[in-house]
């Protein structure tokens, strides 16, 4: 089976490890290998939190620079700091919703220009997918269901050997069952954004 | 009923290696059970407090590492299996007893887990650990993916009885926080007691039983050489000129790189599970059919030495190669690019890496370094030490825990750094050997875990120093694991004790003691300058819950606060505080009042007293 890299980014708390808990039980399902490998030490002091998820026949619990075919991101400028470990033949998936560092407000740093942003991504990469998919998770009615959308978006691309059954599948198993029709609307949101885009 | 109970056999389940660990313990009816959290290890202890609430299986956090290893070898002594576990660095603190541990032995199976942390993801170093099992001339056995590291652990629980000694399971962080799926084995039952049989002449080291316990050791460790030779964790791969010998995650990332480099043919792969004590005669059989040999392992040169060493004895000339500058590193942890990079460099293939995007052009991007949370109360007393302490010249020697996080701007709190307890001791040295006032910080489970000792000096010796205890109810950094101050009946749980800092502050006979609450900062701040004011030992106990640990207890929530007009844009908040529920909108401070605690601090601190409660039951920014 072919190999599949995926690396999500994430500032903490933004739900990161439930997504890649979706993903590992879809994979799971659908008989496909998967190893995966987290840093989430920091996770809930607000340091970025960075997912491998490697679905076929590969050993290795992580991914080296430039060897992910679809990048992740849940915050733009993470997205940006983390746009090493594509290539040429990337996916890249991005929120444009930032969350910004305190160093900034401290004065120590600026914050990338979302528009420089999507240019600089998109002329290095295949295939760029940004939007707001905060706003969208708030119009799902729960803002916390970020990580639905973008598994929705993530799915559409077709990279990953995961099909959109498999994925809501996991969902019912991994998420509460309170918030499993946001989650699903969330999904089916990132699914249309991705359409569009 | 929880998910590492399920018995049946044969189940695939997706785990992290940390809970994949702990589910091969239950195999393994391993039913003594206890830990000093430590990250990358601190979920597999979690995964043992929560079977330990529906099962007779015993689980302890306890004070310390050592006291951890105390406490399970005690069991192993009754022959009950016990499992202790804990960080790299924890073994350090537990090197005291594992060290004679391996000469008393035990009877029931002991499993001493070490989860090294290469990179340095949430440590102060990276050292490896491998060496405490050449050290303690006790086995070590290390897996190499998540399904392996609950097979092995069975393994090392038969492994430590036939031999009757513990037995050193070393992971590391990728091993400990990767996921994978896992089938499940048998569930062994459990036996939870077992006896003492006195022997004294065999199980207590005075000099005339030690030097024959020694002789013992050395018995063992040649019987454990002959298990190494045979062991189904030491495995060879291939019938290739050219060797490569690796160990742990690194043998993932070598048997990928063997695959896309294409050479599988001309690869002998040693994989050593069992690394210490080494299977001699496999590893010379393996160098006898190579020509040359590249060693892959993370950290020192452990293999590599090994090998190079066991050449000798056979007469073997052949080039062994592994850390060297224009190959591997001792620096952090390895990737597969890397290792495909180095293995083709070493048997002289042509490889070209594929072409990571060009960064070039990418503008610098501003650092997103993990801070105290919104409303910590750490940031609060910090403040108020940094206040109290204005016109001083000061050190301020800091401990390990979420406070450390207070080294950075704006708060700048932290001096100086060695180990858990180290700001107990290390505030004695500066009081004395520099004219400057020293304030240290520890936090309370760090206090009990080995910050005491210190105290205990500073007190003995008469240095001038403060210690601000920084006691916000659990043991937060590693995730809420209870330690002896915290009060168990609000985590519903019966049957503990509890000690109180302050009784053991004021028993110790520190002559000036403080209870603060951070939150009012006048009064702190008041209390914090009398403190530092006094010539001698003075303790400062900053009592406030850790939020997150409150949020998890559903503790009423404090009002959100939001800047009104009355803001002048002194910016003090911003630049004495930078608490994460700021942000700036338009080139004014806002509060977020979705992450705002309530917990005034900024209001209190605002010169215009422009920060003031949400009124409305709305939550607004």
């Amino acid at each position: 089976m072919d190999t599949k890299r995926l690396v999500m980014v994430a500032v903490g708390g933004q739900g990161n490890l439930l997504a890649s808990s979706v993903l590992g039980e879809a994979a799971l399902l659908a008989g496909v290998p998967m190893r995966m490998s987290e840093i989430h030490g920091m996770a809930q002091r607000g340091g970025v939190v960075e997912s491998a998820l490697i679905f076929g026949d590969a050993q290795s619990p992580i991914i080296s620079d430039g060897d992910a075919d679809v990048l992740m991101g849940f915050e733009p400028a993470e997205t940006l700091r983390a746009l090493g470990k594509c290539n040429a033949r990337s996916v890249v998936i991005t929120n444009l919703a930032p969350l910004m560092p305190f160093t900034v407000n401290i004065g120590m740093g600026v914050y990338p220009d979302l528009k420089k942003l999507q240019e600089m991504i998109r002329a290095k990469t295949a295939r760029l997918i940004a939007f707001n998919a905060t706003t969208l998770a708030r119009e799902a009615g729960n803002v916390l269901s970020v990580n639905m959308v973008l598994l929705g978006a993530l799915t559409q691309t077709g990279v990953l050997p995961l099909t959109a059954e498999h994925v809501k599948a996991a969902m019912r198993r991994k998420t509460k069952a309170a918030f499993l029709d946001g989650n699903l609307k969330a999904f089916e949101m990132g699914v249309a954004a991705a359409q569009n885009s | 009923m929880h998910k590492l109970l399920t018995n049946q056999p044969g189940e695939r389940m997706l785990l992290l290696g940390n809970e994949a660990i702990a589910r091969g313990a239950i195999e393994a009816g391993v039913a003594f059970t206890s830990t000093y959290p430590g990250t990358p290890s601190s979920e597999l202890s979690l995964n043992f407090f929560q079977i330990s609430k529906e099962s007779d299986l015993y689980f302890e956090y306890s004070t310390n590492e050592k006291v951890s290893v105390e406490v399970a070898a005690a069991a192993a002594a009754c022959g009950v299996r016990s499992m202790a576990m804990m960080k790299h660095v924890g073994l350090n603190v537990a090197a005291d007893a594992l060290m004679t541990l391996a000469y008393v032995g035990v009877k029931g199976g002991m499993v001493i887990l070490t989860a090294d942390d290469p990179a340095m993801f949430s440590s102060q170093n990276e050292q490896d650990n491998r060496y405490y099992a050449k050290l303690s001339g006790l086995p070590m056995l290390e897996p190499s993916t998540v399904d392996e590291a609950r097979a092995i652990v069975a393994y090392a629980f038969d492994l430590s009885e036939k031999l009757q000694e513990p037995v050193l399971l070393r992971t590391t962080t990728r091993i400990n926080h990767s996921s994978g799926a896992v089938t499940l084995g048998d569930i062994r039952p459990r036996r939870t007691k077992g006896s003492f049989t006195k022997d004294p002449l065999n199980l207590v080291p005075v000099p005339v039983v030690a030097r024959k316990l020694h002789v013992k050791l050395l018995q063992n460790l040649a019987k454990a050489r002959e298990l190494s030779e045979q062991s189904p964790y030491n495995i060879v791969e291939g019938r290739g000129r050219w060797g490569i010998l690796c160990n742990g995650v690194s043998y993932n990332y070598v048997k990928d790189a063997v695959a896309e480099l294409k050479i599988a043919d001309q690869v002998t792969i040693l994989r050593i599970g069992f690394s210490h004590p080494l299977p001699v005669r496999m590893i010379q059989n393996f160098l006898k059919g190579c020509e040359k040999v590249l060693v892959v392992e993370e950290g020192e040169p452990y293999l590599e030495e090994s090998a190079k060493t066991y050449a000798q004895e056979a007469g073997l000339t052949l080039p062994i190669r592994g850390k060297a500058p224009d190959l591997f590193s001792q620096l952090y942890e390895y990737d597969p690019a890397m290792v495909r990079k180095h293995i083709a460099a070493c048997f002289g293939l042509s490889y070209t890496a594929p072409a990571q995007v060009d960064l070039s052009d990418v503008p610098p991007l501003p650092q997103r370094p993990p801070t105290l949370c919104a409303g910590c109360s750490h940031r609060a007393t910090y403040y108020e030490v940094r206040k109290a302490a204005e016109g001083l010249d000061t050190v301020f020697p800091s401990d390990i825990g979420c406070y450390t996080l207070g080294l950075l701007p704006p708060l700048s709190m932290a001096d100086y750094l060695l180990c858990m307890g180290s700001s107990t001791g290390t505030v004695g040295g500066f009081s004395k050997a520099c004219d400057r006032k020293v304030i240290s910080f520890i936090g309370d489970s760090t206090f009990f875990h080995s910050g005491i000792p210190g105290l205990v000096n500073a007190v003995f010796n008469n240095h001038d120093l403060t210690l601000v205890i920084l006691d916000n109810g659990i043991t937060a950094m590693t995730g809420h694991q209870p330690n002896p101050a915290v009060d168990m009946a609000q985590l519903k749980l019966e049957g503990y004790g509890r000690v109180s800092i302050e009784a053991v502050v004021r028993a110790i006979g520190v002559p000036h003691v403080t209870v603060i609450k951070p939150y009012k900062v006048k009064k702190s701040i008041d209390a914090i300058k009398e403190a530092v004011a006094f010539k001698g030992v003075s303790v400062i106990i900053s009592q406030e819950l850790c939020v997150l640990y409150a949020n998890s207890l559903k503790l009423p929530r404090r009002k959100p606060f939001h800047v009104s007009d009355k803001c002048r844009n002194h910016r003090d908040c911003m630049d004495h505080l930078a608490c994460p529920a700021f942000y700036v909108w338009e080139g004014r401070i806002k509060i977020d009042a979705n992450l705002c605690t309530g917990c005034a601090l900024c209001a209190q601190i605002c010169p215009e007293n422009a920060i003031l409660p949400v009124k409305d039951a709305a939550k607004k920014g």
